[in-house]
């Protein structure tokens, strides 16, 4: 299966990412030429301390930051340098985000969060000539996810686990090819994190769903194909890993 | 799609936005009520200067008039005669007036503007017959005390009403009886120079000395009047005190009501009282100037037939009417069978051809000899004093609702800031900065929409109730909030002009959404990572 995929170009490619942040009057380096290619299917974890830039590196993959040197790569396009719509449309398209704390929308239900991506992608005219189709696969994320009865329901009324599992449902409703993954258990008890993990692994399985995962947790991390260490902004070491 | 469903999620979940929407709803609906009263006052200003002035006034610049009132209605006829409905000659001249004080017994002389009319054409150009106290019904408190005297069909005149009538007859007898005791004037003197008039200058002796020289023999009144311009006495003496009965004089007046009347409290009711000084069938002394060259000055006694009030105080308390054709007689305006006049009042069938009008008639009359003005133009001093008052109001007001949109802008700016993780993860889902940023000129929007549509309402309900609620404000502060009998209206006068209102609640709008512009920028501009990590 490697060899194969060692034939094709990455799905997603970050080469040689430098990032630094201003703080207050000196430039903090975050990413030192740190690079990572996944291909269709994977399943990677990226691995350090806090501060080491593994948000970073997913933010500037995921086009939510721009590098300042370096480039992003998706099959071989370059699309870090892209204008502000075009990115926009491939965050909306191509990638799908979750977060540590959830970050559902408070104002809106379950079932309304997991629309929004496809409200975004729609225009009000879009959206009206759709909706009963938008509905349907909001509705069948859901399932997907075993939210199918809270569809009423606000953040607020639920659980951390049925937030996260919401958040992935909101992700993975617009079909992006990469899901990019900031710490999904990291809010979560042990057995929550557990169920999270299995209904990713799942995912990555049946959808051929990429998935970047950034993690802290040792444990989290070992049930990826891949591991990727990054110390203070750079690459140190990719642990290959057997997929379950 | 999302803009409108999280812009319509913000509306209704945020409670601080009620606070923005409360300020605009206060500021529109004061905006409303305030120009709606301003409106009605300045609109019902407007009609009682118009009605009392007639569309259009043709005045002489020298106070002799100019000749042949026919010939010049000819001039007027031929130039725009497709205009106009009615027009009336007129001779307008300043005068005094003395009378009596009933209460005190004290003559009073106050300065009158005297208008001599033909009543009849006077009320083809204006509404008089609804000003005159004889036309009207005396209601208070809504029980009818005095029906009208005259019907309303009855065409206007200078006859004495019936109860004028009696009434000065009663006077009359009064006098006689009580004279003859204190005056030195001889049993044999004729009636009528011991007429009341005479009595109410306060000085007998004079009349009676001015009698008792006077080598005029005692010639009925339709002789004398063509000798009264030459007649050295007929300036100095009171003429009409010769009337051989006791019927009414020859010169009559309609008074206006503030000159012969004033406001008491009554100390019981703690209500205003008017009291009236001077009563129809009463005579007063009427003194003005001839038009010789130089004038002279000119006393006539004239009887009271009615008195009018136009709800104009500035004309209800310096204007009297009087018959034109004895105040033409009295001022000598008649020379050779050619009268002379002051003034042409026209009523327009249209007033909007008011400046063609004007321009034709400039154009018709030699231009040294007559001012021709519309009666705005006439008036134009108040009229602009009055729009500039409620522009300024306006601006007052405005800034009320600027008020409104800095709290608009400060709680917005304070949703911006909590909603900052909101904006992150939004842009993480795809949406674009401009999308973003209508969200908060969306939610600007709306709250303008609420807010004025709110304050729309609760504005026109306020100037629909107003007297209601004028009443019950009287009750609650125990007194009177707006007093009738100092505005002369009997409620609060209101007009709505949908423009008004259409142009209070865009502005309003349009301040809610300029306060929302620059959150909304704050918000656009978030850096999606740093949105996302903001706790």
């Amino acid at each position: 299966m490697a060899e194969t995929l060692k034939m094709t170009t990455p799905l997603i490619a970050a080469e040689a990412i430098s990032k630094s942040y201003i703080k207050g009057s000196h430039d903090v380096p975050v990413l030192r030429g740190a690079g990572l290619r996944a291909n269709r299917g994977e399943f990677i974890s990226v691995v350090g301390q806090s501060g080491s830039g593994k948000s970073t590196l997913l933010h500037v993959m995921g086009l939510l930051d721009a590098p300042d040197i370096g480039e992003v790569l998706l099959q071989g396009q370059r699309i870090d340098n892209l204008n502000q719509k075009a990115r926009d449309q491939l965050r909306n398209h191509v990638f799908g985000f979750i977060f540590q704390f959830y970050h559902l929308l408070p104002e809106l239900s379950l079932l309304e969060n997991v629309m929004t991506p496809l409200m975004i992608r729609y225009s009000l005219m879009g959206y009206w000539k759709r909706r009963r189709e938008i509905r349907e696969s909001a509705l069948s994320m859901l399932k997907q996810v075993g939210l199918e009865h809270r569809i009423r329901h606000r953040p607020s009324e639920l659980s951390g686990g049925e937030m996260q599992r919401g958040a992935i449902a909101r992700a993975l409703v617009g079909r992006p090819e990469i899901l990019l993954a900031d710490e999904p258990t990291g809010n979560l008890d042990s057995g929550t994190g557990g169920e999270i993990m299995d209904l990713l692994k799942s995912l990555n399985e049946e959808n051929q769903l990429t998935i970047i995962m950034v993690t802290h947790d040792e444990s989290i991390a070992a049930q990826a194909h891949r591991i990727v260490r990054l110390t203070q902004g750079r690459i140190q070491t990719i642990a290959h890993e057997e997929a379950a | 799609m999302y803009k409108l469903l999280l812009c319509v999620r913000y509306l209704r979940t945020k409670y601080i936005a009620l606070a923005c929407i409360i300020s605009v709803m206060l500021g529109v609906a004061t905006m409303i009520v305030v120009n709606s009263v301003m409106a009605g006052f300045a609109t019902e200003m407007r009609d009682r200067l118009h009605n009392f002035l007639a569309d259009i006034v043709i005045e002489s610049r020298s106070m002799d008039g100019i000749a042949n009132s026919k010939a010049q209605m000819e001039v007027v006829r031929n130039a725009v005669g497709d205009y106009v409905e009615a027009m009336t000659p007129t001779v307008e001249i300043p005068g005094m007036i003395t009378f009596t004080d009933p209460f005190s017994g004290a003559p009073i002389t106050t300065l009158v503007q005297i208008h001599g009319i033909d009543p009849e054409g006077k009320a083809l150009v204006g509404p008089l017959a609804g000003y005159l106290d004889s036309y009207n019904a005396i209601i208070e408190e809504g029980q009818v005390i005095r029906p009208p005297l005259r019907s309303a069909d009855e065409p206007l005149g200078w006859e004495l009403t019936t109860e004028a009538a009696a009434y000065r007859e009663m006077i009359l007898r009064e006098k006689q009886q009580f004279l003859p005791q204190q005056s030195t004037i001889p049993a044999a003197s004729t009636p009528a120079a011991t007429a009341p008039t005479f009595d109410e200058t306060g000085a007998p002796g004079a009349i009676a000395g001015a009698e008792g020289t006077s080598t005029l023999p005692n010639i009925p009144p339709d002789q004398f009047a063509e000798d009264v311009p030459e007649d050295p006495f007929g300036a100095q003496m009171p003429e009409g005190l010769e009337s051989p009965d006791n019927g009414p004089l020859r010169a009559r007046l309609y008074l206006g009501e503030g000159i012969v009347s004033f406001q008491v409290r009554d100390p019981d009711t703690g209500r205003m009282e008017k009291m009236m000084m001077v009563n129809p069938g009463d005579d007063v002394i009427l003194s003005t100037m001839t038009s010789g060259r130089p004038p002279e000055v000119v006393k006539f006694s004239a009887t009271v037939v009615d008195t009018f009030r136009s709800g104009m105080n500035e004309f209800d308390t310096s204007i009297v009417l009087m018959n034109i054709d004895e105040l033409q007689r009295n001022r000598g305006m008649i020379a050779e069978g050619v009268d002379h006049i002051t003034s042409i009042h026209i009523r327009l069938k249209n007033y909007d051809d008011a400046k063609e009008v004007v321009s034709r008639l400039k154009a018709a009359f030699p231009p040294g000899q007559v001012n021709i003005r519309t009666w705005e133009d006439k008036q134009g001093l108040l009229l602009a004093a009055v729009e500039v008052e409620t522009a300024i109001l306006n601006v007052l007001l405005f800034m009320i609702i600027a008020v409104a949109g800095f709290g608009i802008l400060a709680i917005f700016y304070m949703i911006v800031v909590e909603k900052t993780r909101d904006i992150g993860i939004l842009k993480s889902l795809g949406a674009s900065s401009t999308g973003v940023m209508s969200i908060f000129l969306s939610y600007g929007l709306g709250l303008g929409i609420v807010g004025s549509s709110a304050g729309v309402g609760l504005g026109l309900l306020f100037v629909t109730y107003i007297n209601e609620i004028e009443d019950i404000l009287s009750w609650i502060t125990g007194r009177k909030v707006f007093d009738e009998k100092i505005y002369y209206f009997m409620e609060i006068p209101t007009r709505v002009s949908p423009w008004m209102v259409f142009f209070v609640a865009a502005g309003a709008i349009s301040i809610a959404v300029l306060a929302s512009v620059l959150p909304a920028l704050r918000a656009s501009r978030l850096h999606p990572v740093r949105a996302l990590r903001y706790e």
